[in-house]
C-alpha cells in the first residue's frame, strides 16, 4: 500500500512513517524540513521523502497523487502566534490536503487533538465529542476544530485525537518540562492534583494505523486515544522529570494567578511580536488545572485497538533513552 | 363572605412555551356546572401513547393554589395504555372564572359532569393533591362502578381529634383577601415549597393562570371553603366523604407522601392509613408539600397500577401485586408455634435470674417477677388504651425494664419500635415521625428530647417518679402506674397471631436516611429459633448481652442475660473488666457483642485480673455482630477467652443473621476478594445476581462459585417489608429469578456484593452502590481495601471510583499511621507506589486524608459515596477542603 504521511518531522509523524514502514507499506513523507528519520528513530526503512508546504496546494497535490492512503499530521502546534498564521498551516492546509485526497482517491487519517472540543471545564472520563470550533480554546484548538469538520465531511475520512502524546524524542511535553525544570523555572499550576491522561507515542501510532486500516468502514467518526491511565498532573510530572534525571518541581503557582499570568504573557509576547512560546498562557494554564481524562470504550472497540505500553514501561524507554 | 362585584372570564388555553407541558394535550371542555349553568374548564387530556383503547383513566385533580401543570411529569411519562386527565377546577387554572365561589359539594358534582363530557369510559383510578383530595373521593365515593384505584398526594379529608389546625391555614384564613387575592402571597408561598426550588421558568408556569387579582378569586374560595368548624357549609360534604371510606376497603389505595409539609403534617397520613389500612404507602423522606415536583411520582403510580387492567378484575388484580397477609397465614398457621413469650410462661415461679444489669446498683430479676411484670404491664397498657397493632416506641436502655415492656408490648400485639440512638438526634425524629408511634415509653432525657422535638406519641415515664420532672417531659405516667393499674388486674387480650406485627427496627442510615424495617411475630420467632439452633443455646446457657438486637431474645431463648456496664449508645465504652465482671455475674457462657466493643475489649485487656481471666475461661462462645471484624483483633480477644469458639455471624437489620463463620474457619479460608463470612446457614438460601459491565445486578441468580454479584437472601427471618417505603420494598423483595417480577415475602436483595468461593463460603465486596466500573472491570472495594491495609504505614483505606458510571478511574483514599511527611491530598511517590503494588488493580491516584468518614452505629462502615465526591472535586483541581 502506498501511504503518504504529512507532518512526519514530529515525534509521533515520524513513527507513524516508520511503523508504516517496517509494516511493508510504500510511506512517502511530506514536510518543509528534512524529517532526517534515521537520526531520530536509528538505521530507517526505506522512505521516500518530499519537501514542501502543506499550504501549497500544487505541492500536496503532487506528494498525494498514487497514494492509496494518507496520515495527516502536519499542524501548527504552538501556543502562541497569530490567528491567520494558524488558519493558513491547519485549515487551508487540510484543505488542500482534502482536496488532493480525493483526486488520488486516498483514504485519510486526520490528527486531531482532544481539545478542539473543549471549551475549558475538566474533562472526566469523557468520549469523542463533536468538535467545537465556536468555543474552544485557543487558536491552536480552534483551528484544529475547523479543520477536524472539515475533513470528518469529506469522504473516507476519520480522525484520530491522541491527548498529549510523549515519549523518547519528544520535544513538546516531555522536552518542555524537562528543560524548564533543568533551569529551574518549572512550578505546578494549582494543588497538581488534577487527573491527566497521557499518551505513550506507540499507543498513539498503533491507534493511528488501525484507524488507517478501518478508514473506510469508520469515515466520518472521531476517537480519542490515550493510555487510559489518568494520574495527577504532579505525579505525572515528577516521573517525567525522575526518568530524566532532573530536580522534581517544589513550587505551586495558584491558578487564577497563572492564569492571570498567562493573559499578561501573551499579551507581551504579541507587543513584542515574539514568535517562540511564552512560558505560561492561559491555555496552559487551564490545561494545567484542570481534569482531562477519556472514555475510550468506543475507540477500542471500533479499532480494536488497545494500548500496549502502560505508563510504567513507557516511562522506563523514557529513562533508557535518556541515559 | 361579603358579596363583592366579581369578575368572570371564559375559559382559556394556556399560554404556549410553558416548560413540560405539550399544547396539544390543552382542550376545553363545556358541561352543565352544579348550577346548571353550561361552563368551561380547561382540561390536559392526553390518549394512551400508540393509539388503541385506553386501559383506564388517571383522573388527575389539582389542589389550591395550582393547577394542572402540577400533572405534567405523569402526563408525558403516562404509564403504558392509560389515558390521562387532569381538570382545572372552576375559578382555577385556565378553567372559567364564575361568579359565585364554589364549594367542595359542586366541585365533586363538577368532576362527574366533566368526566361525563370527556366520554370517559372505563375504570378510573383518581390522583389528586391537596385539598383535590377530597374532590376526588367524593368522586371516587360517588362512582364505586367505575372505581378502580385511589392515588392520594398530600392531602387530608379530615382535621384529627385534638390536633390544631395548621397554622399556615388559619393565617390565611384570617386575611384571605390580602393572602390570597389581592396579592399573590398564599401562591408565592406554596411554590416556594418545593424541594430543591423550583426553576423561575416552571414557578412561571405556575402563575401563569393567575395574574391579576380577578383571576385569583377562587384561591381565597377554596381556603374560605376548608370547613374547620361543623357549622360550616362544606362540613357536611367532608365529614361524609371521610367517613364513606371505610367503605372502600377492596380499593387499592397508594399514598404518596411529602413529609416536609408545614400543612398536611405526618399526622393527616396517619388518619388517611386508619381510614384505608388498605393503603400501600410510599413517604419520601426530604420531600414536601409539592410533592409532584420534589420526586418521580409517575414512576411509584406506574409501578403500583396494574396493567392490563378491566373493570371487573381490577381490584383483584391490583390486589394480587401487593403483599398479601392472607397467603402467609395458611402457610404458618399450622405449623406448631412458639410464641415469643413462651419461655416466660414456661419460667412462671423460677426464682433463677432472667436479667442482671450491672450498670450502678447490680440489679437482678428472676424469671418469675419477669413475667409477672410482663403480665401486670400488659394489662395496665391495655387499660391506657394501648391496643393490638398500636406502635410503641422504647427509648429504654437494655435492662430488665425494657425487657418486661418489649414482652409485654408483644403478648397484647402491640407493635415495638426500637429506635437507635446511633442514628444522632435528627435521625431518631426522621424515624419516630415516620414510624407514627402512638406511645412513646421512655427515661427522662429520652422523653425530653421527644417533647423539645416533638415526636409523636404520648408519653410514659421510666425510672422516675419525680412529679416536677414528668410534668417537664410531657409524661402524664410512668411505668409504675402502667404495672400498678395492672397489678391484681386481669383481662382477656387475645395474643396475637404470627402474622401479627410485632417490631419495627432501623437500618444504620450508612447509605441515605434510616430505613423502618417490619418484623412480624413469625419472622422474630424464625429469627430466635435460627439463633438457637445456630449456637445450640441451651437452658443451661448464660448470655453476656451487649449487642443491642440479640439482648432482647436472653428471656425468648429461656435463658439469663447480663447487661455488662456500659453506655449502650456506645459500643466502645465496655470495657474488659465490665466484660469480665458480667460474666462473672451469672458464670456466663454467651457473649453478644460488637467490632467496635471488642476493640475496646482488646484495648483495655490489661486490666484484667487473675480471677477475670478464670471466669472470661468459661466463656464457651463469643459472637461479634453488626459489621466486619478484623482478623487480628478476633486473634487478640481469643486469647482472652481462650475456651471460646469466636463466631462473626453476616447478615442487616432487614435479615440477621444470613452467614455464619468462625475465627478457624477465617484462618483456614486465608486472604481473597473481600471478607469471608462463612456458609449461609440452616434454612437460609443465599445466591448472588451476577453484576454486567455496568455494576448492575442483571445476572442470573446462581451460587456457582467465582462470580460476583448482589447479595440475595431467602429465609423465614427476613423483614416483612420496609415501613412506608412501598417502592423501595418493591425492589428489595424483588425476587431475583427471571420472568418473576412480582415481590415476595420472604427474600431480600442485600446490596451487598459478593461471591461464594469453591468451597461454599460467601465472600463480601462491599456494597452495590460503591461498586466501580472502569472500562476494563468490575472492581469491588473491600478486597482491594484488605490489600492495601496491609501495608504497616496504611490505617484505613477506602476504594472509590470517579468519572461516569463504566468508565471511571479508581482511586484510593487512605489514613496513614503517621503523618509529617505526607501533607497530603496526594500521596508522596514512594507511598502511592506501595498502595498501588498492594492494591493490585490500576489505581489512578492516591489521596491521603485525615479520617475517613464511618457510620455513627458501627464506627466502621465507610461512606464511600462522600469519599468519591470528595476524591472528584479533588482529581478534579478544584478546592476540595478536607474530606
Amino acid at each position: 500500500m502506498k501511504v503518504l504521511v504529512t507532518g512526519a518531522s514530529g515525534m509521533l509523524g515520524g513513527a507513524v512513517a516508520r511503523a508504516l514502514a517496517e509494516r511493508g507499506d510504500d510511506v512517502t513523507v511530506f514536510q518543509r524540513r528534512p524529517a532526517r528519520l534515521d537520526v531520530a528513530l536509528g538505521p530507517s526503512p526505506v522512505l521516500t521523502e518530499y519537501l514542501g508546504d502543506i499550504a501549497d496546494p500544487v505541492a500536496v497535490r503532487a506528494a498525494a497523487a498514487g497514494q492509496d492512503a494518507i496520515v495527516h499530521l502536519a499542524a501548527r502546534v504552538s501556543v502562541t502566534g497569530r490567528w491567520p498564521d494558524f488558519v493558513r498551516t491547519n485549515v487551508t492546509g487540510t484543505a488542500h490536503l482534502l482536496d488532493a485526497a480525493r483526486q488520488a482517491r486516498a483514504r485519510v487519517v486526520y490528527v486531531s487533538s482532544p481539545s478542539v472540543a473543549h471549551s475549558g471545564h475538566s474533562l472526566v472520563g469523557v468520549g469523542a465529542t463533536a468538535a467545537d470550533p465556536d468555543h474552544a480554546i485557543g487558536h491552536y484548538a480552534r483551528s484544529k476544530a475547523v479543520a477536524e469538520r472539515l475533513a470528518l465531511a469529506s469522504a473516507r475520512t476519520v480522525a484520530v485525537r491522541p491527548h498529549l502524546v510523549w515519549g523518547p524524542g519528544d520535544t513538546q511535553l516531555v522536552g518542555r518540562i524537562v528543560e524548564r525544570a533543568r533551569s529551574g523555572r518549572l512550578a505546578l499550576v494549582g494543588p497538581g492534583t488534577a487527573l491527566v491522561d497521557t499518551t505513550y507515542v506507540d499507543n498513539a501510532v498503533d491507534a493511528i494505523v488501525a484507524a488507517l486500516d478501518r478508514a473506510d468502514a469508520l469515515a466520518g467518526r472521531a476517537f480519542v486515544v490515550s493510555n487510559g491511565q489518568p494520574r495527577p498532573l504532579s505525579e505525572l510530572v515528577d516521573r517525567i522529570c525522575a526518568a530524566a534525571g532532573v530536580a522534581a518541581p517544589r513550587r505551586h503557582v495558584p491558578y487564577p494567578l497563572a492564569r492571570a499570568g498567562g493573559a499578561l504573557a501573551e499579551l507581551a509576547w504579541a507587543g513584542l511580536r515574539r514568535s517562540d512560546d511564552p512560558p505560561m498562557t492561559r491555555f496552559l494554564a487551564e490545561q494545567l488545572a484542570t481534569a482531562h481524562w477519556f472514555d475510550l470504550r468506543e475507540t477500542r472497540a471500533a479499532l480494536e485497538w488497545a494500548p500496549r505500553v502502560d505508563l510504567d514501561e513507557g516511562f522506563r524507554r523514557l529513562a533508557a533513552a535518556s541515559s | 363572605m361579603k358579596a363583592r362585584p366579581r369578575c368572570t372570564a371564559a375559559a382559556a388555553l394556556p399560554p404556549p412555551g410553558l416548560p413540560g407541558l405539550d399544547p396539544s394535550w390543552s382542550r376545553l371542555v363545556t358541561a352543565i356546572a352544579s348550577d346548571g349553568a353550561p361552563r368551561t374548564w380547561h382540561v390536559l387530556d392526553r390518549p394512551p401513547a400508540g393509539g388503541g383503547p385506553a386501559v383506564g383513566t388517571l383522573l388527575c385533580l389539582h389542589g389550591n393554589p395550582t393547577w394542572s401543570y402540577l400533572w405534567r411529569g405523569l402526563l408525558a411519562a403516562a404509564p403504558a395504555g392509560w389515558r390521562v386527565v387532569a381538570i382545572d377546577h372552576l375559578g382555577m387554572g385556565f378553567s372559567e372564572r364564575v361568579a359565585e365561589p364554589q364549594r367542595l359539594a359542586d366541585r365533586v358534582t363538577d368532576v362527574g359532569a366533566v368526566v361525563e363530557a370527556l366520554g370517559i369510559t372505563g375504570p378510573v383510578v383518581t390522583v389528586a393533591h391537596d385539598w383535590g383530595g377530597a374532590i376526588s373521593l367524593g368522586w371516587a365515593l360517588a362512582h364505586r362502578g367505575r372505581l378502580a384505584g385511589i392515588v392520594l398526594l398530600n392531602t387530608a379529608v379530615s382535621q384529627p381529634a385534638g390536633s390544631p389546625v395548621p397554622g399556615l391555614i388559619t393565617l390565611a384564613r384570617s386575611v384571605i383577601r390580602t393572602s390570597c387575592v389581592s396579592t399573590p402571597t398564599f401562591l408565592r408561598g406554596t411554590l416556594r415549597l418545593a424541594h430543591p426550588r423550583l426553576s423561575a421558568a416552571v414557578r412561571a408556569g405556575y402563575l401563569s393562570p393567575y395574574l391579576g387579582a380577578e383571576r385569583r378569586e377562587a384561591i381565597g374560595d377554596f381556603v374560605a371553603d376548608i370547613p374547620l368548624s361543623t357549622d360550616h357549609p362544606s362540613w357536611p360534604a367532608l365529614s361524609v366523604t371521610a367517613s364513606g371510606l371505610a367503605g372502600l376497603a377492596d380499593v387499592p389505595v397508594l399514598l404518596l407522601w411529602g413529609p416536609r409539609d408545614p400543612v398536611f403534617s405526618d399526622r393527616y397520613l396517619r388518619d388517611l392509613v386508619e381510614r384505608m389500612p388498605q393503603a400501600q404507602v410510599h413517604r419520601y423522606e426530604g420531600a414536601g408539600h409539592l410533592l409532584a415536583e420534589d420526586r418521580d411520582i409517575t414512576a411509584a403510580i406506574t409501578a403500583w397500577l396494574p396493567t392490563p387492567v378491566s373493570i371487573v378484575s381490577d381490584h383483584r388484580a391490583i390486589r394480587r401485586s401487593s403483599r398479601s397477609a392472607l397467603t402467609i397465614d395458611t402457610e404458618i398457621g399450622g405449623t406448631g408455634r412458639r410464641a415469643l413469650w413462651a419461655e416466660l410462661d414456661d419460667h412462671r415461679g423460677d426464682d433463677s435470674p432472667a436479667v442482671i444489669e450491672m450498670s450502678g446498683e447490680r440489679r437482678t430479676v428472676s424469671f418469675a417477677e419477669l413475667d409477672l411484670q410482663t403480665r401486670e404491664l400488659a394489662v395496665g397498657l391495655t387499660a391506657v388504651g394501648v391496643g393490638a397493632g398500636d406502635r410503641v416506641a422504647l427509648l429504654v436502655p437494655p435492662g430488665a425494664d425494657l425487657a418486661a415492656i418489649v414482652y409485654a408490648c408483644w403478648r397484647i400485639g402491640a407493635v415495638i419500635v426500637l429506635v437507635d440512638a446511633g442514628l444522632g438526634l435528627r435521625g431518631m425524629s426522621r424515624a419516630l415521625r415516620g414510624a407514627a408511634a402512638r406511645h412513646i415509653i421512655g427515661i427522662p432525657r429520652a422523653l425530653a428530647a421527644a417533647r423539645a422535638l416533638r415526636w409523636p406519641g404520648t408519653a410514659i415515664a421510666v425510672g422516675t417518679t419525680n412529679p416536677a420532672l414528668l410534668r417537664a417531659v410531657g409524661a402524664r405516667l410512668t411505668l409504675d402506674d402502667i404495672r400498678a393499674l395492672g397489678t391484681g388486674a386481669t383481662t382477656a387480650v387475645p395474643a396475637p397471631g404470627p402474622e401479627a406485627e410485632a417490631a419495627v427496627l432501623f437500618t444504620s442510615g450508612a447509605t441515605g436516611p434510616a430505613k423502618g424495617v417490619v418484623y412480624r411475630h413469625s419472622q422474630l420467632e424464625a429469627q430466635r429459633d435460627l439463633l438457637a439452633r445456630a449456637y445450640s443455646i441451651s437452658p443451661a446457657d448464660r448470655l453476656v448481652a451487649a449487642f443491642a438486637p440479640f439482648a432482647l431474645y436472653g428471656p425468648a431463648l429461656g435463658v439469663a442475660s447480663v447487661v455488662p456496664d456500659m453506655d449502650v449508645t456506645a459500643p466502645a465504652t465496655l470495657t474488659a473488666t465490665a466484660l469480665a465482671d458480667a460474666v462473672d455475674a451469672v458464670g456466663a457462657t454467651l457473649v453478644f457483642s460488637s467490632p467496635a466493643a471488642l476493640v475496646n475489649v482488646a484495648a483495655t485487656a490489661d486490666r484484667l485480673t487473675p480471677r477475670h481471666h478464670l471466669v472470661l475461661a468459661g466463656v464457651r462462645l463469643l459472637l461479634s455482630a453488626g459489621a466486619p471484624v478484623p482478623v487480628a483483633l478476633l486473634r487478640t480477644v481469643a486469647k482472652l477467652v481462650p475456651a471460646a469458639e469466636l463466631h462473626t455471624p453476616y447478615g442487616m437489620t432487614e435479615v440477621l443473621p444470613v452467614t455464619d463463620v468462625t475465627l478457624a474457619e477465617i484462618e483456614a479460608a486465608g486472604t481473597g476478594d473481600g471478607v469471608c463470612v462463612g456458609r449461609p446457614l440452616h434454612g437460609v438460601q443465599v445466591t448472588v445476581c451476577p453484576l454486567d459491565e455496568l455494576g448492575r445486578p442483571t445476572g442470573e441468580p446462581t451460587d456457582k462459585p467465582g462470580l460476583t454479584g448482589e447479595i440475595c437472601v431467602s429465609a423465614a427471618h427476613v423483614k416483612d417489608r420496609y415501613d412506608q417505603l412501598w417502592l423501595t420494598d418493591q425492589d428489595s423483595a424483588t425476587q431475583p429469578q427471571a420472568g418473576l417480577p412480582t415481590s415476595e415475602p420472604g427474600w431480600h436483595r442485600s446490596g451487598d456484593v459478593g461471591h461464594f468461593d469453591d468451597h461454599g463460603r460467601l465472600w463480601v465486596e462491599g456494597r452495590l452502590v460503591h461498586v466501580v466500573t472502569t472500562a476494563d472491570a468490575v472492581v469491588t472495594p473491600v478486597g482491594v481495601e484488605q490489600r492495601i491495609e496491609t501495608l504497616a504505614q496504611v490505617r484505613m483505606a477506602a476504594v472509590v471510583g470517579v468519572g461516569p458510571v463504566g468508565a471511571q478511574a479508581v482511586v484510593a483514599v487512605v489514613t496513614v499511621v503517621t503523618g509529617p511527611d505526607e501533607p497530603g491530598p496526594l500521596a508522596s511517590t514512594a507511598l502511592a507506589a506501595a498502595v498501588r503494588a498492594a492494591a493490585m488493580v490500576e489505581l489512578a491516584a492516591v489521596l491521603i486524608t485525615d479520617a475517613l468518614p464511618v457510620d455513627i452505629r458501627h464506627n466502621s462502615k465507610i461512606d464511600r459515596a462522600r469519599v468519591a465526591a470528595w476524591a472528584a472535586r479533588v482529581l478534579a483541581g478544584e478546592r476540595a477542603g478536607r474530606l
